[in-house]
């Protein structure tokens, strides 16, 4: 067996994402359970200021690796890095988080390390010092356990916003390592990059998503819910009709072959809830359906049903959700 | 400019997921089989590149003879000629011994791009395109909504967390869809493409064909030792009870913030 378990943390513009701190959490509660310390190798650019804060979530050491060119996620760039850092550690299991990256880098990492990779899990447990990882298949209208033979190394990606985080211990930091590395020579770059800064909620990443079908009628009606979740800090997300139909981007759509979302709260409005928009967002904590037809499919996934026309009813619910945040503060 | 398209087929979105007898697969018995839909969107794209730049379309596809449907349906959309990986030797492997099988037939074929989904809709591995380029030794360039290529370079472009970026790479290299079907409307295989097709050669291949040495691409490093049905949710409650339209707003949202508590 290795001698740790090895986080891989995701470093963008100046710090660490939120989900790396999820990762660090479940590799701590694994390196314990194996009776092995955690370790992370952490690529970016000036990321080396900042590795040791991973100490909070247990992290013992980091191996940094440092360079302006490591800036913005580049395959051909980071992999070889990443994966010469990772073999340094001689680790017993890899963990990095399920983000569009992540899923990109364990892909490849698991190529060139030969190792056994399983994407976009949502549990991580150890059972008789040997790992088992669920994760989701058919958009999560089905889980699967994977287990890993005999000797091979598991790389597990963890899907955002599942893990719990450890409370940081706010003392501890990890022994920071630098590894040396040439990016050069690179056959792929970065042209340009245009960043989202109307501080917009990531889909995957949020908390609560209200989303629009085909019942709202047209890309207009929109600025209804983009109203409601402006007051409740959400995303909003569409079902595949609004896409196609050219209401909202293709990001937005949620479904089977749209983002899969696991938020706390998912208000659907004017969805039927066909099973594939079902399979994205079936596993939120809490769904409300918003829609004038009793009998829609989405009604039998709700947790809170509201037969009534949207447009009558979100500037209502949106009003009320208004006064209580209001009372709140 | 030659492109291959590694294509899977995968059960048709509107399935209903039932585990098999075995309690490791999906019961396969009543499901319909389509093209796995981002792999529909990359025979788009190289339809369009070879419209383009000329060239030809190869079709590379691993799995059953069941697979012969799907790879006929991307030939009727204008594909050129396929290559079908059929060796059971690969049924108990993983994503690495598929990529490994996959990247194999693509170097026979030699072409200046790949495309491939960046996921299977089936099980969401989500790994076999990068996989295949680093066997190639090749750049990849993840989750395209859209390609172009002068015919040295291709540049993409991709959505990421909070933003887009464009990508761009030397040729050789490989290329992942993403998008959704409103962004790359894919063509429908027409009357003549359907009857053309019947025609068109497809290679049926073993790993010993491909070099691919089978007892080694066919152990498994991970496996799915079992599946279970997500939690059936409980049935859920309909504010009503004869509330007005405002009534129901103020109880829906006392409801979310007293049991719920998520607002
Ligand atoms: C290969 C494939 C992949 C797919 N992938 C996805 C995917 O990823 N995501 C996805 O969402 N779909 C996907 N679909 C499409 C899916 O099958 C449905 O067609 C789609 O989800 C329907 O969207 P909708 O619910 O918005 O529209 P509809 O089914 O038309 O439903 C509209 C709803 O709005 C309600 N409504 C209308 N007016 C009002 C009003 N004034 N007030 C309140 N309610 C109102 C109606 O009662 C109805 O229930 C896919 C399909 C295929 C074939
Ligand atoms: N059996 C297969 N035959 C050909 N291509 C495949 C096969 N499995 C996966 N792929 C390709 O790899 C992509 C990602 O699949 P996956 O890693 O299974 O999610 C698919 O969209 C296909 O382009």
């Amino acid at each position: 067996m290795g001698k740790c378990v090895c986080i891989i943390a995701e470093f963008r513009h100046g710090a660490f994402r939120r989900v790396t701190y999820e990762v660090a959490s479940e590799g701590k509660r694994i390196a314990d359970a194996l009776g092995i310390g955690l370790w992370a190798v952490a690529a970016g650019s000036g990321v080396a200021e900042k590795a040791a804060e991973l100490g909070r979530y247990g992290v013992e050491k980091v191996l940094v690796i440092d360079d302006p060119a490591l800036e913005n996620y580049l395959a051909e760039a980071y992999v070889p890095a990443v994966a010469d850092a990772v073999a340094k550690c001689d680790p017993a299991a890899v963990i990095l988080s399920a983000s569009v990256d992540g899923k990109d880098l364990g892909a490849r990492l698991a190529a060139r390390l030969k190792a056994g990779l399983a994407q976009d899990c949502t549990q991580i447990v150890c059972e008789n010092g040997k790992i088992k990882a669920k994760r989701p298949i058919f958009a999560g209208k089905c889980f699967g356990w994977c287990e890993w033979a005999e000797g091979a190394l598991p790389i597990v990606s963890c899907r955002p916003n599942v893990m719990d985080c450890l409370a940081p211990m706010e003392d501890k930091k990890a022994e920071v390592e630098k590894v040396q590395v040439s990016v050069a020579d690179l056959r792929s770059k970065v042209k340009s990059i245009d960043l989202d800064t109307s501080g917009k909620v990531e889909l995957t990443e949020a908390e609560i998503i209200v989303s629009g079908g085909r019942g709202m009628k047209g890309p207009e009606n929109y600025a209804l819910l983009e109203d409601m979740a402006k007051v409740l800090g959400a995303a909003v997300g569409a079902s595949r009709a609004a896409v196609d139909s050219g209401w909202r981007p293709h990001a937005d759509q949620v479904g089977q072959t749209g983002k899969v979302v696991n938020p706390n709260l998912y208000i659907a409005v004017g969805i039927s809830g066909a099973i594939q928009h079902l399979a994205g967002m079936g596993s939120s904590k809490f769904i409300v359906a918003i829609n004038k037809d009793a009998e829609a499919p989405i009604f039998s996934k709700a947790d809170y049903g509201v037969v009534e026309d949207l447009f009558t009813f979100v500037p209502a619910l949106t009003e009320e959700v208004r006064k209580l945040k209001s009372s709140c503060s | 400019m030659n492109v291959a398209v590694l294509l899977k087929q995968t059960p048709d979105t509107e399935s209903v997921i039932r585990i098999a007898s075995d309690g490791k697969s999906v019961a396969t018995d009543d499901l319909k089989w389509i093209v796995n839909p981002y792999d529909e969107f990359a025979v788009e794209a190289a339809l369009r590149l070879k419209e383009k730049h000329g060239g030809t379309v190869t079709i590379i596809s691993w799995g059953p003879q069941r697979v012969v449907e799907s790879v006929r349906t991307a030939l009727a959309m204008g594909a050129d000629s396929a290559v079908l990986i059929d060796d059971p030797a690969l049924e108990a492997s993983d994503g690495l011994g598929v990529a490994t099988a996959l990247a194999a037939a693509v170097k026979q074929i030699n072409p200046d791009l790949v495309l491939c989904g960046s996921r299977a809709v089936d099980y969401d591995q989500a790994q076999r395109g990068p996989m295949v380029a680093e066997f190639l030794g090749w750049p990849h360039l993840a989750l395209a909504v859209s390609i172009d290529s002068d015919g040295q370079t291709v540049t993409i472009e991709r959505a990421i967390e909070g933003g887009k970026v464009v990508l761009e790479s030397s040729l050789p290299a490989l290329v992942t869809f993403g998008g959704s079907h409103a962004v790359w409307n894919p063509r429908y295989a027409s009357l003549p493409g359907i009857m053309k097709a019947k025609k068109k050669p497809l290679a049926v291949k073993k790993l010993a064909d491909l070099g691919v040495d089978a007892s080694e691409a066919g152990a498994a490093k991970v496996r799915m030792t079992s599946l279970e049905m997500p939690l059936q949710r409980a049935a859920g409650k309909v504010i009503d009870g004869g509330l007005d339209m405002a009534a129901k707003a103020v109880e829906l949202v006392r409801a979310l913030h007293e049991e719920a508590k998520v607002i």
